[in-house]
């Protein structure tokens, strides 16, 4: 910045020493790195040790208040030989595919829905905004509670509506509590997906539509042909962001089923977590959370590279 | 005639799919609601229509408030809120003002990384960071937590705030620049006064990230009197296989509460971070 207003400063400024700390400081790149300093030790410290620091643990026998010693692949050998290990990654992509389609399909619905002129529009899009807004653990509390084998409200009103009695165990059937982690992340996580959509094809020009209809396209054409070729960034972007998160999700599991039936719904983050703190084991527990890098690693570069270029 | 029909088939194609989204979102608040309400001969009757409520009672709420620790781990969860979005904001303008105005060599990397780490999600950090907090001898005080949120709402606040800041024109800088004033000063008294509505975004992202976080809480605060809430009410309203559904709805829904707040004054500012901020960059 300020190529013209260097030499401005320079007469302005009394006249000074050779040298001047204060002068120095002054320095683009001088000021910049001092400024960064602190809260790039503070990442460092706390992210960058920790994320080195688990990959040592991940070779180590390391278990909860004992030294650990080094163990080279073991930990990943076990891991590969463990039938629960191959179920918590299938079930990982599942819940996370099916999860993240959901999400993309419902949201562009939302935002479809939500961008026609009407009244109290404003509180609408607060409103719908909220399962995203309120605390994960408390709205899956709710969830737990409408989803619960003896009380459902979810199967009391699907009785009412002609369903044979007593209808399904939701978290007690390996297939049905999928389907429910599913949903209830999709509950949380398409309000999200609606809103951002939503204000990109705010960002349509209206004069694009108008030309199309003039030259005859269809509703689904200028759906197909205008407005999903401009979306495709956004639905881009936020596709990743979707991705990453429900791929380590940790919350919503947790507290619904704990992974079970039988390992049904354990995924990576529950299952590292079992293992680590349930059991104790932190060098194998790490070997399983750094199972979720390469995939990680994958998509959190795509995305930057991406940001980037935006 | 023609208007009239007009305008029903147009209230169709609104409220008809904008309706659906609303029911579903809100439903299980409202079945939060009007649990935490019911007395338990209403919740655990099976022959009662379930939507309503009869005899409507405070009972849980008075539970809740008297035989739990629920308002200590709701002060805990907004002083840490607090304290760790504070330190957030500050740390994330350090960064971000140097990526977003200076020229220096290392500063696209810098802004990637920042990214990057943004990015990481906390499964894959936490068994090595509970062994870091205890070594540092940090188990069961509110510190650990204050000391591990902002991992993740520095790089998220950096990230916004660089958005911001970059949409804020140069030209004030450059004539307190003029005037002999030094970067700093520069920075810190003309440049951050003009960017309150980023704080704002960025404030409320990271005081609603905090109030979420589950995981390092889970883990570092084991005794009651330092828990949060969404800790205390999944580890001591939840004993063994006994649910006290009555107050889990009320605990649920008084702690959705501040967030809920602090977000219909400021919605706005949200949605403009949401869309502007974490998406365009």
């Amino acid at each position: 910045m300020s190529i013209r207003s260097e030499p401005l400063l320079r007469v302005a400024l009394p006249p000074r020493r050779a040298f001047s700390l204060a002068l120095w400081l002054d320095r683009e790149a001088v000021f910049s790195w001092v400024m960064m300093t602190l809260p790039m030790l503070f990442l460092a410290a706390l992210v960058g040790y920790p994320l080195v620091y688990g990959i040592l643990l991940s070779l180590q026998d390391r278990v909860v208040s004992k030294p650990g010693h080094f163990v080279g692949l073991r930990n990943f050998i076990t891991d590969f030989h463990d039938p629960i290990f191959w179920r918590v990654a299938v079930n990982t992509f599942v819940y996370t595919i099916v999860a993240t389609l959901l999400k993309m399909v419902g949201g562009l619905g939302l935002a479809l829905a939500m961008n026609q002129h009407f009244r109290m529009k404003n509180l609408m899009r607060a409103l719908l905004l909220l399962p995203f807004i309120v605390p994960t653990v408390l709205s899956t509390v709710a969830w737990m509670w409408m989803l619960d084998p003896a009380f459902s409200v979810v199967n009391r009103v699907l009785i009412g509506l002609g369903m044979r009695t007593p209808g399904p165990s939701w978290l007690g059937t390996p297939i049905l509590a999928m389907f429910s982690i599913i949903m209830i992340n999709t509950w949380r996580g398409l309000p999200f997906y609606g809103i951002t959509l939503l204000a990109g094809l705010q960002t349509v020009p209206p004069e694009l539509y108008e030309a199309a209809t003039i030259d005859g396209a269809s509703g689904w054409q200028r759906f197909r042909f205008v407005t999903l070729p401009l979306l495709k960034p956004i639905i881009l972007i936020v596709t990743l962001f979707s991705v990453i998160f429900t791929f380590a999700d940790f919350q919503l599991v947790y507290v619904l089923t704990h992974g079970g039936p039988q390992n049904a719904t354990n995924l990576f983050a529950t299952y590292a977590f079992d293992i680590g703190m349930g059991a104790g084991q932190l060098g194998l527990g790490a070997s399983v959370a750094l199972m979720m890098l390469p995939a990680l690693a994958l998509l959190i570069v795509a995305l930057t590279l991406y940001m980037r270029r935006a | 005639m023609v208007t009239g029909h007009g305008r029903i088939e147009q209230a169709v194609r609104v409220w008809l799919p904008v309706g659906f989204f609303l029911v579903l979102a809100l439903f299980p608040f409202y079945w939060m609601a009007i649990t935490s309400i019911k007395p338990d001969s209403e919740l655990y009757n099976r022959h009662m229509m379930p939507l309503l409520v009869r005899n409507p009672t405070l009972k849980h709420y008075v539970d809740l408030l008297t035989q739990t620790n629920f308002l200590l781990w709701t002060w805990n969860t907004m002083l840490v809120a607090v304290v760790s979005t504070a330190i957030s904001l500050v740390l994330g303008s350090m960064l971000a003002y140097p990526l977003a105005r200076m020229r220096f060599a290392g500063a696209g990397l810098i802004a990637m990384m920042v990214a990057a780490i943004y990015l990481v999600p906390q499964p894959l950090l936490f068994l090595p960071l509970a062994d870091v907090i205890n070594r540092l001898d940090l188990g069961n005080t509110l510190t650990s937590v204050i000391l591990t949120y902002p991992t993740m709402l520095v790089p998220f606040c950096a990230w916004l705030l660089l958005g911001y800041f970059k949409t804020v024109p140069r030209e004030l800088e450059e004539a307190a620049r003029i005037d002999g004033a030094s970067r700093l000063q520069t920075m810190r008294q003309i440049f951050l006064p003009l960017c309150t509505p980023g704080f704002i975004s960025a404030g409320i992202f990271a005081f609603t990230l905090s109030q979420n976080e589950f995981l390092y809480a889970l883990i570092f605060l084991t005794k009651s009197s330092v828990r949060t809430v969404p800790v205390g009410v999944i580890a001591e309203l939840i004993r063994g296989d006994v649910f006290y559904w009555g107050q889990l709805m009320a605990g649920a829904l008084l702690g959705s509460i501040p967030v809920a707040l602090i977000y219909s004054f400021f919605v706005e500012h949200y949605v403009a971070g949401l869309t502007s901020g974490s998406v365009k960059g």
